[in-house]
C-alpha cells in the first residue's frame, strides 16, 4: 500500500476529489485504485498471505465447532468449564479496550482537544475489542443462538454475568454510535453525523458507567469461585476493582501498540496531524498509564494485606506472582517512567508493550493457570488455540480494513475545511 | 452558553438515567440471609455407614434413565481411577452420583464417600446464572431448566463442589447435568431419591432437613469416640439439603474444609452494592468534571459548537 503513490493515487482523505468530482462508492472502497490494482497490491502484501494461511486453517475448524459441538475442540472439561475462548478472548480483550471511554473521557468530557488526533483510534480499538469479545463469546457458548435470552426472554438479575452481559450489549452500542461519526463522514452522510455528535458527552458518560462496572465485573465474575482461584489472585472485597483499575494501562498501552504499528505500517494513511503529534500523545497516554500502573501495583499489595495473604510469596505460587508483578508491572513502571522523564518515545513503546502482555498474564492466571490450583493444572486443548488465533487474526484484519479507509488515522478534509 | 452546559448536561443526565433504568434489580439483597426453605427436605448422609457397594449409583443411572457405564456397577475398580494425575473420580453428564473410596493415615480401613449435588440452600450455580435457569423449590431440590441455559458454564465455575456437568458433545442442545434430588419422579410427591431408596446399608436418612441435622448431632453425641465432632454442610457455604457425618477428619475424605461459612454470593455482595452507586453518582460526577474542566473553553469540537448556537430551543 506504500505503492499508491507509484500508481499516482492520493489517497481517499476529503468529500471531493482533486479535481472537484465526488468519490464513488466503489473507489472508496478500493481505494481509489482499479480493481485490478487493488487485486494486485493485495496479493503482493505478505501479512495477506500469512492471514490467508490462518484462515486456510482456522475457519474450517471454526466450522467443524459447530457441526460436531464444543466437545470436538476443547477438552470437554467439567473442571474447567471456562477455556482459551473466554480466558483469552473475553477476559483479555475487553481490558485491552478500555481505550475508548479513556480517550473519550479525556477529550469529550475534560475537553483535551489536543488529544483528539488519537481518540477515534482509541475509539475504534475499544469498539473492535469488544466485538470480537463477543465473537468469541459465541464460540464458546454452548447455544449462542439463544444470547439474547438474558436480555428479553429469562432474567437472572442477581447474577453478575446479567450485568456482564447487559453492559457489554449497550456499551457496544454505544461504541458504534461513537464511531459511526467517522463512517458517516467516509460515506458522506452529514445530518447522521451531526445528530451523533449532538450527543456526544451523553454517549461519553454513558460510557464511563458502563465501563466501570463491566470491567469491574469481570473481575467480579471469579468471587464466585473462592478457593478455586488461587488466593494471591483472589481478592472478595477489592477484585472489582483490581481488574477495573488495570484496564486503564491496559487500554491506553494497547493504543499504544497500535499506533507504534500503524506508524510503521500504514503511514500511508496517517495525516501530517497525526504523524506530527503521535510522540507527544505516546508520552501521554505513557503518563496515563504509569499513574494507572501505579494505582494498580498499590492495590495489589493492599489487597493481599487486606486477606494476610503473605504467606503464599513463599510458595511456587508465589514465586509465579513475583514474576507477573516484577516483570509486567514493575519493570514496565519503570521503563514508562524513564521513558516518559527523558522523552524517549521508542522506551515508552516498549513499555507500553510489556503492559499489554502483562493484562494478558493477569487475566490468563485468574482465568486459567491458577484457577483450580489445588486440583490440577489443564493445558488447552491444540484446536482452542487455532481457533482463538484464527479470530485474533479476523480481528487484525478487519482492524486494517477500517483503519485503510475510515477517518480514524486522518482528519477528514471537508469537515477541516469548513 | 448557559443553554449549552445545561443541554450537555441533560444529555448526560439522560444516559446516565437509562443506565440506571437498565440497572438490574437486585434479588441478592432480598435475599440477604436465606437459610433455605423451613420445610426443605434433606438427607443425611453418615459416611461410617458406607461399605462402597455402588448400588446407590445403579439406583441413580436407573430412575434418571442415564447411559449403561463403560464398567458395571459392581467393578470395584473404579475405586482405583485416578484423573488428571491425582484426581478421583467425579460427577459427569453420564453420572450424577458416585462413590469414591478414600484411605486413612490412622485405619486400616478405608472411608468411602459418595459424591452428589448437596442442594445449598442458596446455591451458587442459581446466584451466578444470567438467565435465571436454576431454582431452589420449596421441597430442598435445587433444580435446572434447560430450556432457558445459554451454555455459558457460569454455574460449573461457582460450584464450590465441582458438581454440574456439561454434555459438550451434544450438537444443538448441549445442557447441564446435576443431580436434581430426583425432583420430577419423587421429592415432589413426598417420595425419597432412588439413591437413599435404594442404600443397603441406611447410609442416607431422609427427611426435613432441620430435623436430620437434630438427629446428625445427637448421633455424634452419643458417640463421640465414632465421630468427628462436625457437620459437613451444616454451615459450609451457607448450609447444604445434604450433609454428612465421619468417623475421620472430613479432608482426609476429601472434602474442602476451607469453604467459606457463608454462601458464595455473600463474597460477590460488595461489587453489586458498588453498581447502583456507580450508576447514580458517575452522571453527574463526570458531567461536572466536564463542566469544571471545559469552563470558559470551547465545548465540544470546533464544527460542533457552530451547532450549538443554533440549536437554542
Amino acid at each position: 500500500m506504500k505503492k499508491l503513490e507509484t500508481f499516482g493515487i492520493k489517497p481517499h482523505d476529503a468529500s471531493l476529489k482533486a479535481d472537484g468530482e465526488k468519490w464513488s462508492i466503489m473507489e472508496k472502497l478500493l481505494l481509489g485504485l482499479t480493481l485490478d490494482q487493488y487485486i494486485g497490491q493485495a496479493i503482493r502484501n505478505k501479512l495477506n498471505w500469512f492471514f490467508a494461511i490462518i484462515f486456510a486453517i482456522g475457519i474450517p475448524v471454526i466450522i467443524y465447532r459447530f457441526i460436531f459441538s464444543l466437545g470436538a475442540v476443547t477438552h470437554a472439561s467439567y473442571d474447567y468449564p471456562w477455556g482459551l475462548f473466554l480466558g483469552f478472548g473475553l477476559f483479555c480483550m475487553v481490558p485491552l479496550s478500555a481505550s475508548g471511554f479513556m480517550l473519550g473521557t479525556t477529550v469529550e468530557v475534560f475537553g483535551r482537544h489536543d488529544f483528539e488526533p488519537i481518540e477515534r483510534l482509541a475509539l475504534l480499538n475499544g469498539l473492535l475489542g469488544y466485538f470480537f469479545a463477543v465473537v468469541y463469546l459465541l464460540v464458546d457458548l454452548g447455544q449462542p443462538w439463544r444470547l439474547s435470552y438474558p436480555m428479553v426472554y429469562s432474567f437472572g438479575p442477581a447474577a453478575v454475568l446479567f450485568l456482564v452481559g447487559w453492559h457489554v450489549a449497550t456499551y457496544l452500542s454505544v461504541q458504534v454510535a461513537e464511531v459511526s461519526t467517522a463512517f458517516f463522514e467516509w460515506i458522506g452522510f452529514q445530518r447522521g453525523y451531526d445528530f451523533i455528535r449532538k450527543g456526544t458527552i451523553g454517549l461519553t458518560v454513558a460510557g464511563i458507567i458502563l465501563s466501570t462496572l463491566h470491567q469491574g465485573a469481570l473481575g467480579a465474575l471469579f468471587l464466585y469461585a473462592p478457593g478455586k482461584v488461587h488466593p494471591l489472585w483472589y481478592s472478595a472485597p477489592f477484585q472489582w476493582i483490581l481488574f477495573f483499575i488495570s484496564s486503564i494501562p491496559a487500554g491506553l498501552c494497547m493504543v499504544i501498540c497500535v499506533s507504534t504499528i500503524v506508524i510503521h505500517t500504514m503511514k500511508w494513511r496517517c495525516d501530517k496531524r497525526f504523524i506530527d503529534n503521535l510522540d507527544w500523545i505516546t508520552i501521554a497516554l505513557a503518563k496515563g498509564s504509569a499513574m494507572g500502573l501505579i494505582t494498580y501495583l498499590i492495590m495489589k499489595f493492599i489487597a493481599i494485606a487486606h486477606d494476610n495473604e503473605w504467606a503464599y510469596f513463599f510458595t511456587g505460587w508465589g514465586a509465579w506472582w513475583w514474576f507477573e508483578i516484577l516483570g509486567f508491572v514493575i519493570l514496565p513502571l519503570v521503563i514508562l517512567s524513564y521513558g516518559i522523564h527523558n522523552k524517549l518515545v521508542g522506551l515508552c513503546r516498549i513499555g507500553a508493550f510489556l503492559t499489554v502482555l502483562g493484562i494478558l498474564l493477569n487475566r490468563l492466571n485468574t482465568a486459567l493457570i491458577t484457577f483450580n490450583w489445588q486440583l490440577y493444572q489443564e493445558i488447552p486443548h491444540y484446536l482452542e488455540f487455532v481457533i482463538a488465533i484464527t479470530i485474533f487474526a479476523i480481528y487484525v484484519a478487519t482492524y486494517r480494513f477500517i483503519l485503510a479507509r475510515l477517518p480514524i488515522l486522518y482528519k477528514f478534509r471537508s469537515q477541516a475545511e469548513e | 452558553m448557559s443553554k449549552i452546559t445545561r443541554r450537555k448536561f441533560l444529555a448526560a443526565s439522560a444516559a446516565g438515567g437509562t443506565a440506571i433504568m437498565m440497572a438490574p434489580t437486585k434479588k441478592a439483597f432480598a435475599a440477604g440471609s436465606f437459610e433455605g426453605f423451613p420445610d426443605g427436605m434433606g438427607v443425611l448422609v453418615d459416611l461410617t455407614r458406607c461399605v462402597g457397594c455402588r448400588t446407590c449409583e445403579a439406583a441413580c443411572n436407573k430412575e434418571q434413565k442415564l447411559p449403561e457405564p463403560a464398567l458395571p456397577f459392581d467393578d470395584y475398580s473404579v475405586f482405583d481411577e485416578i484423573h488428571h494425575g491425582n484426581q478421583k473420580r467425579r460427577t459427569t453428564d453420564k453420572a450424577y452420583t458416585i462413590v469414591n473410596r478414600y484411605d486413612l493415615k490412622d485405619s486400616d480401613e478405608p472411608l468411602y464417600r459418595k459424591i452428589q449435588c448437596n442442594h445449598c440452600n442458596e446455591p451458587a450455580c442459581l446466584t451466578s446464572c444470567f438467565v435465571n435457569a436454576y431454582t431452589k423449590t420449596p421441597e430442598g431440590a435445587v433444580i435446572y431448566n434447560s430450556h432457558v441455559c445459554v451454555g455459558c458454564r457460569n454455574c460449573m465455575i461457582a460450584c464450590p463442589f465441582h458438581i454440574p456437568a456439561y454434555t459438550y458433545h451434544s450438537v444443538l442442545n448441549p445442557v447441564i447435568k446435576k443431580c436434581i434430588f430426583c425432583y420430577d419422579t419423587r421429592l415432589k410427591e413426598g417420595r425419597p431419591p432412588a439413591c437413599v431408596e435404594s442404600c443397603p446399608q441406611q447410609v442416607m436418612t431422609f427427611g426435613k432437613r432441620k430435623d436430620l441435622m437434630v438427629i446428625a448431632h445427637e448421633r455424634i453425641k452419643k458417640n463421640p469416640d465414632k465421630y468427628i465432632d462436625h457437620v459437613y454442610g451444616e454451615k459450609e457455604v451457607g448450609g447444604t439439603g445434604w450433609f454428612y457425618i465421619s468417623s475421620a477428619p472430613f479432608e482426609e475424605a476429601g472434602f474442602d474444609v476451607h469453604l467459606p461459612k457463608k454462601p458464595i454470593i455473600d463474597n460477590v455482595k460488595d461489587f453489586l452494592a458498588i453498581v447502583p452507586v456507580v450508576l447514580t453518582v458517575w452522571p453527574a460526577l463526570f458531567t461536572g468534571f466536564h463542566l469544571l474542566a471545559t469552563k470558559g473553553k470551547s465545548h465540544g469540537h470546533g464544527d460542533d459548537h457552530s451547532h450549538d448556537e443554533q440549536e437554542g430551543h
